[in-house]
């Protein structure tokens, strides 16, 4: 059987590694940007000079011949889904059994005047990079648009390379449509202690060109013009389908599929960013554009395809990044403003720069969600409890257990627990502290008992 | 913009603030006044000049590390370090690496060109020792100012993580007490100089029947002796079940103190391929064969009285320390920092990290643990793993990494961006996450 890939990102390389782990079917995979799977999410360490375009690539170059996987660089420029082929630009005409669609996202942009202008960019491709690393010379300022993960990462990128930078955040608080309030906070004081220009509630305008197509500043919803040779448009991103439209794909803003991920066409799957599940699990959206949910799907794509039918099942929510030194984790469900069916606990750290928050249910007691701003808890930990529905007054005592710092960290859960004492007047204590052999007893406890 | 690294593409310098400028020209007044001491081959005022030239390269850590660290928020610090020419390869490194060469081929085979220097650390030799410096005195001096200011500027570097703190405090301490003073002063008190943190087979001398005999008037050199083979049989085995390796790799030794501090801004530089991994297997337990092979051999003369085997184990013995003691250990494994990283020697050539490897690996606690499914495949723990190691293969598969070269320094640790590993001990494996997915 020969099973084409569309993108080799983490959705399509992954898929590809599992069909080759499963079965010995003929595997190519198809990309216009890149000729090696590279880890996109390490796009900023690369610009930062932490590493090189080759340190992020989590694969020697022997290793697609040796596992038999096709690489080729070309871009598809129209799939014949009657007749099971497809054109790339380069004038070839593939033929397949299964198609894939790991087509990834694009940057959003928003009808902005001047946002097609020459220093106007996303990121997210490996060009994106190329594109600044094009306009960072002699940079005299780079304004960013969109208070969200990539957003704070090109501020990042920028900063380390000594370029003043602006961040324009519509919202009145970075990234409060996802994060509660203190943390929200935390992070925006966290932006101003690098000396990020971080103007809250303020929207892009207009890019104002300058000479030769490039733009020379931009002016806000609050009337200010601020000079800068760099805009970085990290409002989101969407699934990349422009190619795909008006064919016979059932496309609403993604690449529509059932649980199997498969779309209204024969023997044509579609995950990652570009997918849009049709009827997703309770609490999940239909799209959902990071890392790890790619991974799974590509992993589960590649049951479907060799072995049995299987549906895509993400699990419990989690999720991570890092606000420049700041690391986030969450597990399960944390809302902005939790209802009022649900308590949130909250401790922060005096310095302002940690914080632990549970969320759990008033009546059940129920845990809901884990929340960590710098400091890192164990997913597995976690996610047993959110798994179990483990009540908040016997998750306190154990907490210590889901503690990963590393060695010789200082641990903050009986904080958070005197925090809960106070609010209700009872006398819990942390009894467990964090550590393999405790964890391993735990898991393994729990394990035997569900 | 087809290259294959950006760092290549990077045209613009590095950025330097006037007060690092500062910082460097002071550091580089105090290296300058060494080099001229080493070219003119003697001193006039030894004792100002060497104070001077301490002294200066000091102030210029100190003010370096107020510019490049303590100006900004503390985190994670490796901003530009594949594009600078020190830490990338670049001219600066290769100069480096020269010098650095060229002070060890003098050191090991032209200790009359290093002349000017035993006189400008002589009045120190005979503060601590009670007698004249020669060139392992000036070596020692070097190699513990080394790991003391670069210690400092590590720890501030890391100053947000206690375990680099404490780790680098300890390499620090070992070097200044273990490898330094306590020598210098049983020299002073008419004991053997005893190096109480090298052991047999690191230190290869350590085992041989020579200095059995060379320690034989000595209680405290008998002592150490039988210490010493006590820790390569006993102490190594229990303190590897339950610590790793790194009880002594990234703890303890000199060589490992050396490339935690002095080699830290080069530990990017370490070759990850799976050839080198291939290389490092064999070379590294071949090394350690030898080691016990020419040691045996030395035994096995003085208990048979002088037979056969004589020409062969002393040659056996002068191509070890010529080949391994002095050329890999030392002008490769120094020297070569800027080029190819900081734990070259320990990687592939140290006898003693093999025999604790095999512990680490068959026989230990150690391990560290990939949190669930959290990991990125972002390559920042396998690119700063000063010993190759992939560390993110492991990691995006959810695998516990079990290495016999790891040494437990815990960088990867520290620079994952999405708190993925943790070093810690116990007998078995969490359930691999990934697996548990579908």
């Amino acid at each position: 059987m020969k099973i084409i890939i569309l993108g080799n990102g983490v959705s399509g390389i992954t898929a590809a590694r599992y069909i080759r782990k499963l079965s010995d079917h003929e595997i190519t995979v198809i990309s216009d940007e890149a000729d090696y799977f590279f880890s996109r999410t390490a796009l900023m360490y690369v610009f930062m000079g932490h590493m090189r375009r080759k340190d992020v690539q989590p694969y020697e170059d022997w290793f697609w011949d040796k596992n038999r996987i096709a690489l080729l660089r070309d871009r598809v420029s129209h799939i014949d889904f009657e007749a099971k082929t497809l054109q790339t630009a380069h004038g070839k005409s593939i033929a397949y059994d299964k198609l894939i669609l790991a087509v990834g996202s694009q940057s959003n942009k928003f009808g902005w005047p001047g946002q097609d202008l020459d220093g106007v960019h996303g990121l997210y491709r490996w060009q994106d990079l190329e594109a600044m690393e094009r306009h960072s010379r002699g940079l005299n300022r780079a304004v960013i648009v969109g208070g969200g993960l990539i957003g704070i990462e090109m501020a990042e990128m920028f900063h380390s390379r000594h370029i003043p930078v602006t961040f324009l955040v519509r919202e009145s608080s970075f990234w409060d449509i996802v994060l509660p309030p203190q943390e929200s906070a935390m992070i925006n004081r966290h932006i101003n202690e690098h000396g990020i220009g971080l103007r809250l509630q303020t929207e892009l305008k207009e890019i104002l060109p300058g000479e030769n197509g490039k733009c020379r500043a931009i002016t806000t919803s609050t009337g200010e013009t601020i000079p800068c040779g760099f805009v970085g448009l990290t409002a989101g991103v969407s699934p990349n389908v422009g190619f795909l439209k008006n064919t016979a794909l059932d496309i609403n803003r993604g690449i529509l599929v059932n649980e199997y991920l498969e779309t209204n066409q024969p023997d044509v799957y579609a995950i990652g960013d570009c997918a849009e599940i049709r009827q997703p699990q309770p609490g999940r959206r239909s799209i959902e554009a990071v890392w790890y949910t790619g991974r799974m799907m590509g992993e589960t794509v590649a049951h479907t395809i060799c072995r049995q039918a299987t549906a895509y099942n993400p699990g419990i929510w989690f999720n991570s990044a890092k606000f420049f030194d700041i690391e986030y984790q969450v597990y399960g469900d944390i809302q902005p403003r939790e209802p009022e069916t649900r308590a949130s606990l909250y401790w922060e750290h005096a310095e302002g720069k940690k914080s632990i928050r549970l969320a759990y249910d008033r009546h059940s007691g129920a845990v809901t969600g884990f929340n960590l701003m710098g400091i890192r808890y164990r997913h597995e930990v976690c996610e047993k409890w959110l798994h179990a529905g483990t009540q908040i007054e016997e998750v306190l005592p154990n907490l210590g257990l889901a503690n990963f710092d590393p060695e010789f960290f200082p641990q903050h859960e009986s904080e958070l627990v005197a925090e809960y004492n106070r609010q209700t007047g009872k006398n819990l204590v942390v009894k467990r502290k964090r550590g393999l052999p405790a964890v391993l007893q735990f898991l393994n406890k729990q394990h035997s008992s569900s | 913009m087809q290259n294959e690294s950006l760092s290549i593409s990077v045209p613009s310098p590095a950025y330097t603030s006037a007060k690092q400028k500062i910082a460097i020209a002071l550091a580089g007044i105090g290296i300058l006044l060494v080099l001229v001491v080493w070219a003119a081959g003697r001193v006039v005022a030894p004792v100002p000049i060497s104070l001077a030239a301490l002294g200066f390269v000091l102030a210029g850590v100190l003010v370096f590390v107020r510019e490049e660290y303590l100006k900004y928020p503390e985190g994670i610090k490796n901003n530009g370090a594949w594009f600078r020419g020190l830490t990338a390869r670049g001219v600066w490194g290769w100069l480096l690496g020269v010098l650095i060469t060229g002070f060890y081929v003098c050191l090991y085979w032209f200790p009359q060109y290093l002349a000017g220097l035993i006189q400008l650390f002589d009045p120190f030799s005979r503060l601590l020792r009670d007698r004249a410096a020669d060139q392992w005195f000036v070596y020692g001096a070097f190699y513990t100012a080394a790991v003391l200011f670069m210690g400092i500027k590590f720890i501030y570097k890391y100053r947000h993580n206690p375990y680099q703190r404490l780790r680098t405090f300890s390499v620090m301490f070992f070097q200044l007490g273990f490898a330094f003073l306590i020598p210098g002063l049983l020299l002073r008190l008419q004991h053997p100089e005893i190096y109480f943190t090298y052991f047999w087979p690191l230190s290869y001398y350590q085992g041989t029947p020579m200095a059995y005999q060379g320690y034989s008037g000595s209680g405290l050199g008998t002592f150490f002796f039988f210490f010493g083979l006590a820790m390569f049989f006993i102490g190594t085995p229990i303190l590897t079940y339950f610590f790793g390796k790194r009880w002594y790799c990234s703890w303890v030794c000199g060589c490992g103190g050396l490339a935690e501090t002095a080699g830290d801004p080069f530990r990017h530089l370490s070759d990850k391929s799976l050839t080198a991994w291939k290389i490092e297997r064999w070379m590294i337990h071949s090394i350690l064969a030898f080691v016990v092979l020419m040691t045996a051999l030395l035994w096995i003369n003085v208990a048979t009285g002088k037979s056969i085997f004589q020409e062969y184990s002393q040659l056996f013995y002068k191509m070890y320390s010529f080949a391994i003691g002095s050329v890999f250990s030392g002008v490769v494994g120094v020297g070569f920092y800027p080029l190819l990283g900081s734990r070259v020697w320990c990687r592939f050539g140290c006898p003693m990290a093999a025999w604790l490897g095999i512990w680490q690996k068959k026989k230990s606690k150690f391990r560290i643990t990939v949190n669930g499914g959290q990991c990125i495949s972002c390559g920042n723990c396998s690119t700063y793993c000063e010993m190759g190691i992939d560390v993110r293969a492991y990691a995006q598969k959810g695998q516990d990494v079990v290495r016999a070269s790891c040494v437990g320094c815990g960088i990867c640790s520290a620079v994952c961006p999405r708190g993925v590993l943790r070093l810690e001990g116990a007998n078995s494996h969490p359930p691999a996450f990934l697996s548990r997915t579908l």
